[in-house]
């Protein structure tokens, strides 16, 4: 099959569209019968994603199964995939069936809910796909209006402060972008992203307003793709649209925020910042080191006072995507690999946390922390798989989670020790309010008496968490699995990062000596 | 000789001619034909239209270089035609529920169509303002259509008094232009100006025609009649108003700019980035404490002219070009938005309280969604027609060094962002209030879906408009 990316890319939307037009009536048939729509759709995507991945040769670093067609304005409509991208769409397919699982007991606008969702999922993989800048834009952006539906609609009692706060954010961030795409679409005559992988931006010294950029053209390009990339992950000080988001969508919208949309800024990087503007990156290292390392500490510090849990799990998210800057801008082997490690393992394992909480919301309709104790002693199984995913959370060795912390650790070690010891505070400091959340959540004696009569896990939920819980564990004792897919790819982004640096890499250390 | 001349004109003729006999027929007859003449005006519209986009071929002149009829007045007449034809044709029901229904209505329309179609065909200082000021008279009668309607004669007057203040600006700065070069043909007087630079005087005269074409194209910060002539007229006219109108005067400044003062591009550069400046943050700032839906239009449209205004201050044929592209996208969407608000309803009275529109979804839930793709197209927000349309434009800017300007005006389509979002979070989770309860005519209904369709669908090659853009510019420019 020819086109067989936009084919996966395209399928949900089919979905959604079908939805929209086929189905009438709210009556509980039509509800049931959205919900299996759409979970059938997000499952047959996943299965054709199954299939770029067997026919994907991670030995070759070039983009595989490219797709290309003219398109408006000189722009080219181009998909491709290399190993980084692959594992990004894999993420997104294999959790938008559990997402929409998560979503059974939905009962406002079923409908609309899941051909918001399913829309979502075509601009998610689209964005991971797009060999075109101005292709990535239109994926990267558009999302917004699903989600500005997913959190204003189904959220909760102040979604609509926090739906602004979320797209307004958002879009500023990623404005400034496109004027750099626009530039350097100016720049190199085309927005085809492999040839701009290959084209080198100027770095000579300009001078805008009597203000003398270092790096020039790259620095002030890289800036613009920061500040809607920085928003996205997000990174502290832009981080605070977050934690609102999170707390006012519904559980899925807060696993599809949590395990997939925050990873798009941390793809970026990977796809444009570092390649793109080597020169530019190791300029700003230093500045995103230490943007990272106050991310790290200061939001653990703040997730250890949260009283409600989804909070909590989103300030650990800045924490954790903390890691992921640092390891991308330690620029080495290690670092990379741990910061592609750690934005995949995150998606599983946040996914996995927002869910458990929506688990006992959906039972108590409260998500404050002091509202429950003691659930070990009526939900066994529930205390035993949110103690597996707080421990990955945590970084215990044997889940993910251990893994991409300590590639990331490693790699920024090498790079800066300073900065590989602050942030491994944030490790200690990560145990410390997943612990005790998790202490005070399902220890001591269950003495509150609306929590008398909670159901464990159903078979749907256990359902839902298996999944989770195989690939954390998987990837926990047997990591290759995922850095042999990344590896190749890993490899040719550094050494084209190095020979566009040769020579900056030792003025770079001699100055920060 | 005179028979090629009227050739040229000839579509013209025949509005004209027609608006003339619907005016006889209108006079004669004892009975109100104030439908049928509708109908008839709208369906002439979309003949002559359809007419001009098929047999239109390369350059004419008439009248000794006063009328042009080339790729860009055909491009900009199609666009104002067609558009004038929708905006008749919905204007039908809700003219009759207020009993304004007159014949004058259609002949009025027309006539503002002959005007405009002048406008943008003009090669001469003298044609340009007659065309304009027979658009502008006619409009002038329209918007105090209602006349027993304290708003609808404000309106009237308001636009009356400050359109005679934009067009006595205009004169003065053709006189002065005249009075330093000499001529009255753009051709001529671009001659006078390659050949000896642009004279103090017509510098001058320069800024005050454009200052009074700004007015017409409602540009900050010459916009001041528009968001109370939006809110005052009939629904029907605001939505004229913010259509074809607009295109009009639009290709008009191109045409001037480009025609007489192409050899000063420097000269009007600077105004033009000022104008363009000011109405992207006029529009986006002050639109944010609106209740009312038709002011926020007109302010809407503040900021949109103020996006189409950048493409022309880059000065080049791809601004140009894409400058078309953008006001084709603008008329579009906006014939999608008034057909909603013509039906904004409540138990028979017309409603333009944008918080009655809460939790619309749950009353209309396609016909929110219509307009939750037109607000997210204004927004400028992809993947809808209207992200490709400012992208147009910020290329353009961008291209002629004016980076700036592109960075500025991102910033104030985020700030404009926040109002079109209002209206989506009011239909989708909005407070609870008494629902509208208008019953929308099937015409309407198909002109909200066609131009919610547009915007949607339009990703895949923008239905060609790229090409016949830049057929146009290129017959400006080339």
């Amino acid at each position: 099959m020819d086109n067989l990316l936009s084919l996966v890319t395209f399928f949900p939307m089919v979905g959604a569209a079908v939805l929209l037009v086929f189905l009438r009536g709210d009556d509980a048939q039509a509800v049931l019968n959205a919900k299996r729509v759409a979970l059938g759709v997000t499952i047959v995507t996943f299965l054709a994603s199954l299939a770029i991945l067997g026919q994907f040769d991670p030995s070759n670093t070039d983009f595989q199964m490219v797709e290309e067609a003219a398109w408006i304005a000189g722009l080219t409509y181009k998909m491709g995939v290399d190993g980084i991208s692959i594992t990004f769409v894999m993420l997104t397919t294999f959790l938008m069936p559990i997402v929409i699982g998560a979503s059974w007991k939905v009962d406002k606008r079923v409908k609309e809910y899941m051909i918001a969702f399913l829309v979502l999922e075509t601009l998610m993989i689209g964005v991971f796909l797009s060999l075109d800048l101005i292709l990535f834009y239109v994926f990267f952006e558009a999302g917004l209006i699903p989600m500005f539906l997913i959190i204003g609609i189904w959220g909760g009692k102040d979604r609509v402060y926090a739906s602004f706060k979320f797209f307004l954010y958002t879009l500023l961030g990623s404005v400034l972008m496109l004027i750099a795409m626009i530039a350097m679409w100016y720049d190199a005559g085309t927005t085809d992203i492999p040839t701009l992988l290959k084209h080198t931006f100027s770095s000579e010294s300009i001078s805008v307003w009597g203000w003398q950029i270092v790096g020039g053209a790259q620095t002030l390009m890289w800036l613009a793709f920061f500040a809607s990339f920085a928003v996205k992950l997000p990174m502290w000080p832009v981080h605070t649209w977050l934690p609102d988001a999170h707390v006012q969508a519904p559980t899925a919208g807060s696993i599809v925020l949590a395990a997939i949309l925050l990873k798009l800024g941390g793809y970026g990087f990977l796809r444009f910042s570092l390649p793109m503007f080597p020169v530019a990156s190791i300029q700003m290292q230093d500045f995103v080191f230490v943007l990272s390392v106050i991310a790290i500490i200061y939001t653990s510090l703040v997730a250890l006072v949260q009283t409600d849990m989804k909070k909590l799990i989103a300030y650990s998210s800045v924490a954790h995507m903390g890691f992921v800057t640092l390891g991308i801008f330690s620029f080495n082997k290690q670092g990379l690999d741990g910061a592609i490690f750690q934005m995949i393992s995150h998606g599983f394992i946040s996914g996995a946390l927002f869910m458990g909480v929506g688990v006992i919301y959906d039972r108590m309709h409260t998500r404050e922390i002091d509202a429950y104790g003691g659930l070990a002693v009526r939900m066994p199984a529930y205390a035993l798989v949110f103690m597996l995913f707080t421990m990955a959370n945590v970084g215990l060795p044997g889940t993910s989670g251990f893994v991409g912390e300590f590639l990331t650790l490693a790699g920024v070690f090498q790079v800066n020790t300073w900065v590989a010891a602050g942030a491994t505070t944030g490790v200690v400091l990560s145990a410390g309010y997943a612990l005790w959340l998790y202490r005070r959540v399902a220890f001591g004696d269950l003495i509150k008496q609306s929590l008398q009569n909670i159901q464990d896990v159903s078979t749907r939920e256990r359902l839902l968490f298996a999944p989770l819980v195989i690939m954390t564990i998987l990837l926990g004792v047997y990591p290759a699995l995922l850095l042999d897919l990344i590896g190749p790819s890993v490899d040719a982004l550094i050494s084209n990062f190095n020979d566009a640096t040769a020579g900056l890499i030792n003025a770079a250390t001699a100055v920060s000596e | 000789m005179i028979g090629n001349d009227i050739s040229v004109i000839l579509p013209e003729l025949v509005i004209a001619g027609a608006a003339m006999m619907v005016l006889m027929w209108g006079v004669f007859v004892k009975r109100e034909v104030g439908p049928q003449a509708l109908w008839l005006i709208a369906l002439l519209f979309i003949g002559a239209g359809g007419w001009i986009a098929l047999t239109g071929r390369g350059s004419d002149t008439a009248f000794g270089g006063m009328f042009v009829n080339d790729a860009f007045s055909r491009f900009a007449k199609v666009t104002m035609l067609w558009s004038g034809a929708a905006v008749l044709l919905m204007s039908k029901e809700y003219l009759m529920r207020a009993k304004l229904l007159k014949f004058e209505f259609p002949v009025l329309v027309a006539l503002a169509m002959v005007g405009m179609m002048m406008m943008v065909s003009a090669g001469d200082m003298m044609a340009l303002y007659m065309g304009l000021e027979l658009q502008a008279l006619s409009l002038y009668i329209i918007a105090a259509f209602n006349r027993d309607s304290l708003r609808s004669s404000e309106a009237g007057l308001k636009y009356f008094v400050l359109g005679a203040l934009s067009s006595g600006l205009l004169l003065y700065g053709m006189s002065l232009v005249y009075g330093y070069t000499g001529a009255t043909g753009f051709a001529e007087i671009n001659q006078v100006i390659e050949a000896e630079g642009l004279p103090i005087g017509a510098v001058f005269g320069l800024v005050f025609i454009v200052s009074g074409m700004a007015f017409k194209v409602s540009a900050a910060p010459f916009h001041m009649w528009t968001p109370d002539v939006y809110e005052g007229s009939p629904t029907p006219v605001t939505a004229l108003f913010a259509t074809a109108p607009k295109m009009a005067a639009a290709a008009m400044i191109t045409r001037i700019l480009f025609d007489a003062f192409g050899g000063a591009i420097s000269d009007w550069q600077q105004i033009l980035v000022l104008l363009a400046l000011l109405s992207m943050y006029i529009g986006a700032i002050a639109a944010i404490g609106q209740t009312n839906i038709k002011r926020l239009m007109a302010y809407s449209s503040i900021g949109h002219m103020g996006f189409a205004l950048m493409g022309l201050a880059a000065g080049t044929e791809l601004g140009v070009q894409n400058m078309l592209i953008y006001m084709v996208v603008y008329v579009a969407t906006n014939i999608g938005v008034f057909a909603f608000i013509l039906n904004m309803e409540k138990d028979g009275r017309a409603v333009t309280d944008i918080s009655a529109l809460s939790l619309y979804s749950k009353v209309a839930p396609g016909r929110a969604l219509a307009l939750l793709v037109l607000m997210f197209s204004l927004a400028g927000i992809p993947p809808l027609v209207g992200f490709f349309a400012k992208l147009y434009v910020l290329q353009a800017a961008f291209d002629a060094g004016l980076a700036w300007l592109a960075i500025a005006a991102v910033i104030a389509s985020v700030i404009s962002a926040y109002y079109y979002l209002r209206i989506v979070y009011l239909m989708y989770f909005g407070e609870p209030v008494d629902a509208l309860n208008g019953k929308m005519p099937v015409l309407h209904l198909g002109l909200l879906t066609v131009s919610s369709a547009i915007l949607v669908f339009g990703i895949v090659n923008l239905f060609g408009l790229e090409g016949y853009a830049a057929n146009a510019a290129a017959a400006l420019l080339g």
